[in-house]
């Protein structure tokens, strides 16, 4: 099992390396430089302020030596600094935003298992229904809609019509001085539309998964034997059937996780949350290379370990896997 | 947006926000409620699509951070509301009898935020960290004029130009910088970018990343206390949003598109709340034309195109008539404004007479062809310019009309700077300047400045435009200078090198409770620190 892990965890310093030198290529080879963003079709700008700021950000250098440059940076855990005008360190401008989407990626991803498990299930237990093709109906319409239209709407409705909820941001203003409890209602009452809307979006997906897989299962033998044993059926569905439709939505959960740092740009620019959406779609808008770098190392970092992580759960589950047996 | 140093932000990406204004401002459309008593307190809470970068100005180039700067530093000199230079931290100023030597007289007493004395030394560290090498600074040439700089007391502060250069003066409304928190550092790690000191009517408190920027008034002001004591800067980066948060309550001020100005403001309830300004920005939008190609040569090919252009019909469509026709690079009403130079009027008929002269003739489809080859060409704009993007339509509706047939070509902001505008591979772009306050055009019309990256990128070479450039930048007498601006206006209109299309307005909206706002030729911000809110209306603690 150690050799076994310990293999696997060498794998990944190659694996790293190559995704990196891809996409340090690929960011390079898009036309533009951040340079443009700042500085072009300012009259007041001449060629020579030009090249000094390039020299400054280093991109006078050939991109092989850049790319060993940035990689020996990286190998001392050092980011860099933002090509930004703001010029800070990209550690800190994705610490300050990690919180955020992190925390609301989670309560989003919660309560889509939340909702779409039983749904899927109910989908499939009254399979056919007129409760089956409604909720079949639901979650399509959540699937198909545009999210910012139906965000537009609902803002307006519950925000400017009703003026229940806030309609932006997370915080309002003053809220530094309300109570802990009151601080946190209030960011809860920010967080329920676009917490909602995400939700609705992508129940589509899970909650049929789980319909297909509930379905699967019933039609096999042992459910049959179930019934036949004379067990109530939310037994029979609950605790026998559950159980195995169960497993492969688990692997779909395996794979959300690497998204959880990942950030909407629509979301985020609709109900103006500063998450990690937003921070990536500006970063690469303005070819700041170190950010756009620094954002996909963390995320291909977090894949692989989370990669490693389910493989390291197969292999306990099934022996075959850690003796390299089939 | 505020003051001066907005001119200097020079290509406005999308729409144009409330940019520094002139003119024919309207009076609100609102003003049931009486004027109140001036009281101290409440707060201001404006929306900005985009997050303040660098709150070191000499760092930034967005107009985000300039609007935060300009509450938080002052400048030497500064426009008042008819835009003349006056005196800010400068008391006042005497020019040498030859114009090359400026001496300013600085106002004493002034603090800094943070207790420090105001002295010459921070204007000359100002100034050399500017044209240090290594800041990375987009604003060191007007700079660069200077032969000498010197401080030889504590209130005064000398430069010498080696030559007569009109655009030094409002080049002095640069805000000055600490000297005292910011010798001898890297200016690039500061942590004044994120936490500024000035010399301003309003001190920075906080940023939170993403969200807002909260601004503190300055009790210790050199011009007094500002009424309003908090101004907050929150970003909501998509504009419906901003106009509900607005409607909302949630904001107190924001920039309307001309949709909102037109069909979502005009009710009752929407008007007994905010009061809506309409003037000029300044900024003018073009269509430009590569004169290296050879389709655009001919003079009379350029004419012939902006005759069969209807400019009005641009501002109905795209604008909805939030806007009017541009004639040359300057802002209508401006001193250096020619009013009397005569544009090509919307006539196809003359469009295609003049293409006719040029050797077009029409094909059998109805197209025009010379020498075999069909005149067709591309237009590119950015991005994310709604308004770009309609008036290319237009154009593509009405040139199809002579014969010539448009294809339109959207394109991502960076990719269309490095790969077609500095390539100089396009035939022909829609695109906007900044118009500066001083009409000095050395940088976007002399023929010197046609080489890579350069931004006299359509490759216009006029000798008689060049004499009169560097004419008119190397004399202070306003006459003189006019005479130069005016020749070089008629120059334009004759030769065309890009058709001047429209100035677009500002569209500002202000909640009804702030009183004391003024619109004048420099807009409405330029007095921000005299609104303010009676005190039986305030609502921010």
């Amino acid at each position: 099992m150690i050799a076994y892990l310990a293999k696997r965890i060498l794998m990944l310093i190659p694996l790293l390396i190559g995704i990196t030198l891809i996409t340090f290529a690929v960011i390079h080879l898009a036309p533009g430089e951040p340079v443009d963003m700042q500085i072009s079709m300012s009259p007041k700008v001449s060629a020579e302020a030009r090249q000094r700021i390039r020299e400054f950000y280093g991109l006078d250098k050939p991109l092989h030596v850049q790319y060993v440059q940035w990689l020996g940076r990286m190998a001392r855990l050092d980011f860099g600094r933002s090509f930004a005008p703001d010029n800070r360190p990209v550690t800190d401008k994705i610490a300050e935003r990690i919180p955020i989407t992190l925390s609301l990626n989670i309560v989003a991803l919660i309560l889509e298992f939340g909702l779409a498990i039983p749904i899927g299930i109910l989908a499939a237990v009254r399979r056919d229904t007129l409760l089956d093709k409604g909720i079949t109906v639901f979650v399509f319409v959540g699937f198909a809609v545009p999210t910012f239209w139906l965000a537009l709407l609902l803002m307006y409705f519950f925000g400017v019509k009703l003026g229940w909820l806030p309609i932006s941001g997370i915080h309002s203003l003053g809220s530094d001085r309300l109570g802990p409890a009151a601080w946190f209602l209030d960011m809860v009452k920010h967080l329920v539309l676009p917490i909602g809307v995400m939700t609705f979006g992508s129940l589509a997906g899970l909650s049929r998964y789980m319909r297909s897989s509930m379905l699967e299962v019933i039609r096999q033998d042992y459910i049959t034997t179930a019934r036949a044993k004379g067990l109530p059926e939310r037994t029979v569905i609950l605790r026998h059937a559950l159980r195995n439709a169960l497993l492969p939505v688990i692997t779909f959960l395996g794979f959300s996780l690497p998204g959880l740092i990942g950030g909407s740009v629509i979301f985020e620019t609709i109900f103006a949350i500063p998450g990690m959406g937003l921070l990536f779609y500006q970063g690469v808008m303005m070819r700041d290379y170190p950010l756009i770098m620094g954002i996909l190392v963390i995320g291909a970092f977090l894949t692989l370990i989370g990669n490693l992580l389910a493989d390291i759960c197969y292999s306990i589950a099934d022996p075959r896997i850690r003796h390299g047996r089939t | 947006m505020r003051r001066w140093f907005r001119a200097l932000l020079v290509l406005s990406l999308a729409a144009p926000f409330l940019a520094a204004c002139d003119g024919s401002a309207k009076p609100p459309s609102h003003l049931s409620r009486g004027p109140g008593k001036p009281a101290y307190g409440d707060s201001l809470v404006e929306g900005t699509i985009g997050e303040p970068s660098n709150l070191v100005p000499i760092l930034a180039s967005d107009s985000a951070s300039f609007d935060v700067a300009a509450l938080v530093y002052n400048g030497l000199l500064k426009y008042d509301k008819n835009l003349n230079l006056v005196g800010d931290l400068a008391q006042s100023w005497d020019i040498s009898p030859d114009g090359l030597v400026i001496t300013f007289h600085l106002r004493r007493g002034v603090k800094w935020h943070d207790g420090g004395d105001f002295t010459s030394r921070d204007v000359l560290f100002t100034y050399h960290v500017t044209i240090d090498p290594k800041t990375p600074t987009a604003y060191a040439e007007d700079f660069k004029q200077v032969q000498k700089a010197e401080a030889p007391d504590l209130f005064t502060f000398r430069v010498t130009y080696g030559r007569p250069f009109a655009p030094a003066l409002a080049s002095w409304g640069m805000p000055i910088l600490p000297a005292h928190l910011l010798e001898g550092k890297d200016i690039t790690k500061s942590p004044l970018s994120r936490n500024p000191v000035g010399t301003g009517p309003y001190r920075f408190k906080e940023w939170v990343a993403g969200q807002k920027v909260i601004l503190e008034s300055f009790h210790s002001y050199f011009e007094g206390r500002p009424f309003i004591d908090r101004y907050v800067y929150r970003i909501i980066p998509d504009p419906s949003t901003m106009y509900m948060e607005l409607k909302a309550g949630g904001l107190d001020m924001m920039s309307l598109t001309p949709v909102q100005f037109r069909r979502q403001t005009e009710t009752p309830e929407f008007t007994s709340r905010f009061n809506k300004y309409r003037y000029p920005s300044s900024t003018y939008v073009y269509l430009g034309y590569n004169l290296r190609n050879p389709l655009f040569i001919d003079k009379r090919v350029r004419q012939a195109i902006t005759s069969a252009i209807s400019k009005d019909e641009i501002i109905q469509g795209a604008l909805l008539g939030m806007g009017q026709a541009a004639h040359g690079p300057y802002k209508p009403g401006t001193w250096q404004y020619n009013s009397t130079v005569k544009d090509l009027v919307f006539n196809p008929e003359k469009a295609r007479t003049l293409l006719a002269e040029a050797g077009w003739k029409r094909g059998s489809d109805g197209m025009l062809v010379k020498d075999g080859r069909p005149f067709r060409f591309t237009v590119l704009t950015n991005q994310g310019n709604e308004q770009r993007l309609k008036t290319a339509q237009i154009i593509q509706q009405r040139l199809k009309k002579i014969g010539i047939h448009v294809k339109i070509r959207v394109l991502e902001w960076s990719s269309f700077i490095t790969h077609f505008i500095d390539k100089r591979n396009f035939e022909a772009v829609i695109l906007a300047w900044t118009i500066t306050q001083d009409p000095d055009i050395y940088d976007v019309w002399h023929s010197t400045k046609t080489g890579p990256k350069e931004l006299n990128f359509i490759n216009f070479k006029n000798a008689e435009v060049d004499r009169l450039i560097e004419e008119g930048r190397r004399t202070f007498d306003r006459e003189k200078r006019k005479k130069c601006y005016y020749r070089i206006q008629e120059i334009l209109a004759e030769e065309q090198p890009y058709t001047f299309l429209y100035v677009p307005d500002a569209l500002p909206v202000v909640s009804a409770r702030f009183r004391g706002i003024e619109p004048a030729p420099a807009g409405i911000s330029y007095n921000f620190i005299r609104w303010y809110v009676p005190k039986e209306e305030q609502v921010h603690p």
